[in-house]
């Protein structure tokens, strides 16, 4: 779908003079309402995490005496005890939070370069080349971008025993890659059709071949959707936990999604470990977030399609 | 346009992509229309055709797919039709909500940066955080804590363990990750109306409200379908969050279609059975294929 473009209002330039101080009064008596919504859905929106967060720095001893909402009179108290345990204690649920981790970035990384790369290729030849069909294949990957994996999963298995790739690190990235491809197709399609195609021919005037044109002038002008993608891809893969559950299958490999799913079967009621777990699985997701937001926001907005 | 290329150098460039695609989602999806006619396990799926035994049993012999004779409905399909009518018009809603009320402050990006933050985390996490919020033990689950304050005399509630509020706990949960896409979508759209179409609404005589409902509005009707049809969507495909939150539990009570099928499947190894529902989940996302179609063959050249 088309991702809104954002805009920015024009702020209107023209001098306004200086309100009195009644006016002033009876504007924000009047915007008072409006401030107190924003805020008390901020606080909304804010609360179940922070309840989380602080939780993970709380002694299992205080967690259990008293709500969270009390450590404003504990914070001398607050200590990283939870993090060290669950990171290190191995008496919880094999393989533990830190191979979970490890298990995550071996997952991640691959399972985001590779769509990235494939998809990059086939919407340059969707977009910038002539073949039968063309329109009506580009309309079937729009249609893919939607089907629901659930109808892929019993096939996908066999094709994987037979080929012994269920269980493998291969494996799982071959899924990853597959099923973010019809999206990233998607995503591209968009932003190299509108590059300049005078460029490409002055190009190929010089002697330059498809391929040195797509790796030398597309790719490189093509960062801000590339970096969006690929942003959007890693924290989509990093927070998967089925296609880890369907196609790893061996509790060894599995990452931190199905690792913080094991321990609340296992230590459902010790939420100093819940707590901490949960968070650390959140945290590169959320650094992420906090560092290339614009980035973020407009691979999800664009790809609010898959899933 | 583009230049003198041998025919098949295109091939080269699309051929592995369209490869990848046929192997991992359009063969396995015909392959699993067909599993659907079937009686099978993981291990020997297709064992024995059955015909339309299996959507004959889903739709009228499986009370906990769908269950008629009582009121209300209850099972799989009238679950995920309450999912279908309250969750996107809520969260569209809420998101609508905020993208105009933020529009007015100095803070609008701090604001939308707080709703936005939970489509980061995975739906794990969310579900922990989640039932923590519903804790029934009063030093854990804010939520009961605030009831139990206001008012003394009220037992604390088990929201996901009780089968008339399990699903409305779980929607309410679904509401805070995801009012973010709303919330930027249709931020972005309002931003873009044209700023003189609103002012000569104004002009005319128009009231705030007013303006809002007649003009704003339906100007912003593409995004608003947008993002109600992609909320639609991931309702119907839904399985982590369930997954983690009740297992589909208490009782069933919170079984959703897409949910359903990874439990037919993996849970229950009843592989043609859960391949009916998940064609039947097929056919019901059909029309946003179809949408999504049109409005892109619309925009091709």
């Amino acid at each position: 779908m088309t991702a809104p473009q954002s805009a920015y209002k024009q702020a209107p330039a023209k001098t306004v003079p200086k309100p009195s101080w009644a006016q002033t009064f009876i504007a924000l008596t009047r915007r008072g309402p409006l401030h107190v919504l924003l805020i008390f859905l901020a606080v909304l929106w804010l609360t179940p995490s922070f309840g989380i967060l602080t939780t993970s720095f709380r002694s299992p001893a205080d967690i259990a005496t008293s709500g969270w909402w009390t450590v404003f009179d504990e914070l001398d108290r607050l200590n990283l005890n939870n993090y060290d345990e669950v990171l290190r204690n191995s008496q919880l649920a094999p393989p533990g939070i830190t191979r979970n981790f490890v298990n995550t970035l071996i997952i991640t990384v691959p399972s985001t370069f590779l769509p990235i790369f494939f998809a990059a290729l086939a919407a340059y030849g969707f977009a910038w080349m002539h073949f039968p069909f063309r329109n009506t294949l580009y309309l079937t990957i729009i249609a893919l971008l939607i089907i629901p994996l659930q109808t892929t999963w019993v096939p996908v298995l066999r094709i994987y025993n037979i080929f012994g790739l269920a269980g493998t690190w291969p494996g799982i990235w071959l899924a990853h890659t597959a099923y973010g491809t019809p999206f990233a197709i998607f995503l591209l399609y968009n932003f190299f059709a509108d590059l300049p195609g005078e460029v490409f021919d002055s190009a190929r005037v010089d002697g330059a071949s498809e391929l040195m044109i797509f790796f030398r002038i597309v790719l490189p002008l093509s960062t801000p959707a590339l970096a969006s993608l690929a942003i959007f891809q890693f924290v989509w893969v990093w927070n998967d936990l089925l296609n880890a559950l369907i196609f790893l299958q061996d509790s060894k490999m599995m990452p931190l999604t199905a690792g913080i799913r094991e321990l609340l079967g296992q230590y459902g009621s010790q939420w100093n470990l819940l707590a901490a777990g949960a968070f650390i699985s959140m945290i590169v997701p959320l650094m992420i977030f906090f560092s290339l937001q614009r980035y973020f926001v407009h691979g999800v907005t664009a790809g609010a399609v898959k899933g | 346009m583009t230049g003198r290329h041998s025919k098949w150098l295109p091939l080269l460039f699309v051929g592995p992509a369209l490869f990848i695609l046929v192997v991992f989602l359009v063969y396995p999806t015909l392959q699993t229309i067909y599993f659907s006619f079937t009686k099978g396990t993981m291990l020997n799926p297709g064992r024995e055709f059955v015909g339309l035994a299996n959507f004959e049993r889903l739709l009228t012999a499986d009370k906990t797919f769908l269950r008629l004779n009582q009121w209300p409905p209850s099972g799989v399909l009238p679950n995920t039709a309450l999912w279908v009518l309250v969750f996107p018009s809520l969260t569209v809603g809420i998101g609508l909500l905020i993208a105009i009320l933020s529009d007015r402050v100095r803070y609008e990006a701090t604001i939308k940066s707080i709703v936005f933050l939970p489509m980061v985390i995975s739906s794990t996490a969310a579900s922990v955080i989640f039932i923590f919020v519903y804790s029934p033990d009063l030093t854990k689950g804010i939520l009961n804590a605030a009831m139990t304050s206001v008012l003394p005399q009220l037992d604390p509630i088990t929201w996901l363990g009780r089968k008339e509020l399990a699903n409305i706990a779980i929607i309410l949960a679904a509401t805070w990750i995801s009012a973010g896409l709303p919330t930027v979508v249709l931020s972005a759209a309002y931003k873009g109306l044209p700023r003189e179409i609103l002012e000569a609404a104004k002009v005319d005589g128009g009231n705030a409200w007013q303006v809002f409902w007649r003009v704003s509005l339906p100007m912003m009707k593409r995004p608003l379908t947008f993002v109600t049809i992609m909320l639609t969507i991931n309702t119907l495909k839904m399985v982590d969050l369930i997954l983690v939150m009740t297992e589909g539990g208490p009782r069933g009570a919170t079984r959703v279609i897409g949910f359903t099928v990874w439990l037919e499947i993996f849970g229950n190894n009843r592989v043609g059975y859960g391949s009916a529902v998940a064609v039947i989940l097929f056919i019901l996302v059909t029309p946003a294929i179809i949408y999504q179609i049109r409005q892109v063959r619309g925009s091709l050249s």
